[in-house]
């Protein structure tokens, strides 16, 4: 059909349903995750809380929530770091000038960044869920005498699967945060730690009354996440989780996110643990 | 029970086809039941010549039936398998356009105003949860929102209910109390054939006005009273809403869910015909220059397996919890949702089920 005759088809009206954002870089992290750094078109601020996302949009072939991976106090430029798992988001990273990334949002619930002000942290990020916890440690470290002990645990498949491999290495090297990362699988260059990420528990001694932890990775992950978390003696109202489901619209109308009563969209994506533990780690829920 | 006399008038049955002259005068695209296979489904109707005469409905889990009876009877069946939700949450419809600069257009409000004739209380109560749905939260669904704010409602009450009727339990019927513009009760006795008109709104008392119709009278009413009695005793089906969300949270690890998730065929017939199910999907596509694209909303059924698909495999493999999610749903974390049940007891999905499959029985069971 042809553009004009598709646009008169139906009476439509010229409104704002979401900005435009030029591509500015675009890193490979794994060989199947990039990062981007977005730019606005309209070159107005954009403003996020640290946790979470945009419903990002690659012209004529469809959108896919994405959550921000950049720093919060950044204005002018978003980030977003994007596995290819299929058709949106692999022309989301082949986006290339003139052409344009239709971005929605933000949208859902973020860390509770002010709630843990003066309180030990603790981070456990499995995969590609360093991505919308990578906010949250920017704002830590900027903000790094607001809040006491900060522990980093990050775990990933095979050291290809390691993304911001130098800001890793440069968390490592930080006196102010204990960061330790492990591999499920080496290879022959990895010296570091292999085992799956709560084995990295025993490394460490967390105070219970005192510290909160914000955990994101696949599901499975996440439930001996907890349960660590746990035997440590933290309880539910101290440990955050970002969830995932299926995403269309990002505006609690099309209900394919539900998660029990919730709506990851919009209630979460970010729950505390006591929000959601009647639901939480229960098969196929 | 007596009915106050204030806003009841009486209209001769045969003078039915003014009504629809009445409110195409008042410009509405007027939605009527018509029969199409063997079902009472919503049509664009013209005249009230289309309306079926004489045609009862028989329904039980997994059948339905139509069935010719008293020839002169409007109104003998109840709810086919559309409700309203065609109407104003159409199965297809735009959401918005973009040209190739990145400049985005939605479908314009283009005035039309549509007109629902015959539609059930229980379907009155889905529509004020679709509202709750689709408009009351901070984004509304622009095509659902522009059919429905100038829709005008004519409810017809319930005076044969079916076997999978249970509006009762969900105090939806079966006769309206509110959410409609003009509220209809067949009445045949003694050889008269009146239909008793009880206006809502001013807009219903405007077309009624229109209509020139008389008052009803004391005798009248009676007999509209008798048969609201008659029919909320026709009513056998019954689910107890006390406690019952709580219930269901308890039993989720139930072992009848997978004794359901073994008869349920996942074919999604109990979204499609559930007045209330609103999920959707969207799919885009564009203009074969690559100039322009739209992006369309697209009913779905939680039953599907593409559902819940996130990268990786979908999170409700089995049947068992496709179902559960979708019983819960309705009965449960709806209410937590949006503080009502989705559920108005109109018991299509029971009707529709290819294997008859109750939701009532099928929760009933859970709890115990």
């Amino acid at each position: 059909m042809k553009a004009k005759a598709m646009l008169e088809n139906s009476q439509t009206i010229e409104v704002e349903v979401m900005r435009r954002f030029s591509v500015e870089s675009v890193v490979k992290e794994t060989p199947d995750t990039y990062t981007l750094t977005l730019k606005p078109l309209d070159k107005k601020e954009y403003n996020f809380v640290p946790g979470q996302f945009n419903m990002l949009y690659a012209f004529g072939v469809g959108e896919a929530p994405i959550s921000l991976s950049g720093d919060p106090d950044e204005r002018h430029l978003v980030v977003h770091t994007i596995r290819v798992v299929g058709a949106v988001t692999n022309a989301l990273v082949n986006v290339k000038k003139p052409g344009f990334i239709g971005l929605r949002g933000p949208f859902g619930s973020g860390w509770p960044l002010e709630k843990m002000k003066g309180k030990d942290v603790i981070i456990v990020a499995g995969g590609i869920g360093l991505a919308p916890l990578r906010p949250a440690i920017y704002y830590i470290l900027k903000h790094r005498k607001e809040y006491g002990k900060f522990f980093f645990l990050y775990g990933a498949r095979t050291p290809n699967d390691l993304l911001y491999k130098k800001e890793l290495k440069e968390w490592k090297s930080r006196f102010d945060m204990d960061a330790f990362i492990t591999v499920d699988a080496g290879d022959e260059k990895w010296t570091g730690n292999v085992g799956v990420v709560t084995t990295l528990f025993k490394r460490i001694k967390l105070d219970p009354d005192n510290t909160y932890a914000l955990v994101c990775g696949p599901e499975i992950m996440m439930k001996y996440t907890v349960l660590e978390l746990r035997n440590q003696g933290l309880t539910d109202d101290k440990i955050y989780l970002s969830m995932e489901r299926n995403m269309k619209c990002g505006m609690r109308l099309c209900g394919r996110c539900q998660f029990g009563p919730y709506f990851v969209c919009k209630d979460g994506p970010v729950f505390s643990m006591d929000q959601i533990n009647r639901f939480f780690g229960r098969r196929e829920v | 029970m007596s009915l106050q006399r204030k806003p009841y008038f009486a209209l001769d049955a045969e003078m039915l086809g003014n009504l629809v002259t009445i409110l195409k005068d008042f410009g509405y695209i007027i939605y009527g039941p018509v029969e199409r296979d063997g079902a009472i489904v919503y049509d664009i109707i013209e005249s009230a010549e289309q309306i079926p005469r004489g045609l009862f409905d028989e329904q039980s889990p997994g059948r339905y039936r139509l069935i010719k009876k008293d020839e002169r009877r409007y109104f003998g069946y109840v709810v086919g398998p559309q409700s309203p939700k065609y109407v104003l949450y159409p199965p297809q419809h735009l959401l918005f356009k973009v040209r190739k600069d990145g400049r985005t257009f939605i479908p314009r409000p283009d005035g039309k105003k549509v007109a629902i004739f015959g539609l059930r209380p229980c379907d009155l109560k889905a529509v004020d949860i679709l509202d709750d749905v689709l408009l009351k939260g901070p984004y509304k669904n622009n095509t659902y929102w522009t059919l429905r704010k100038d829709a005008l409602f004519i409810a017809v009450n319930c005076i044969e209910p079916d076997n999978n009727c249970f509006c009762t339990s969900m105090n939806t019927g079966p006769f309206a109390k509110s959410g409609c513009d003009i509220c209809i009760t067949e009445l045949l006795m003694d050889g008269k054939h009146v239909f008793i008109l009880e206006t809502m709104t001013d807009k219903g008392a405007e077309i009624v006005n229109r209509l020139g119709c008389r008052s009803a009278t004391e005798e009248e009413l009676d007999a509209v009273s008798r048969l609201m009695e008659e029919a909320r005793n026709k009513i056998r089906k019954k689910l107890n809403v006390e406690n019952l969300k709580e219930d269901l949270y308890k039993n989720l690890e139930h072992p009848r869910w997978n004794d359901v998730g073994n008869r349920c065929l996942t074919c999604g017939n109990c979204t499609l015909v559930c007045p209330t199910c609103f999920c959707s999907s969207v799919f885009d596509r564009s203009s074969l220059s690559m100039d322009v694209a739209e992006r369309w909303a697209l009913w779905d059924s939680c039953f599907s397996i593409d559902y819940s698909y996130i990268h990786g495999g979908a999170i409700r493999q089995s049947i068992m919890s496709r179902y559960r999610n979708w019983l819960m749903h309705k009965l449960a974390t709806w209410v937590d949702q949006f503080g009502t049940f989705g559920c108005v007891g109109c018991g299509r999905c029971i009707t529709w089920c290819p294997v008859g499959i109750d939701i009532v029985e099928e929760a009933n069971r859970v709890r115990s």
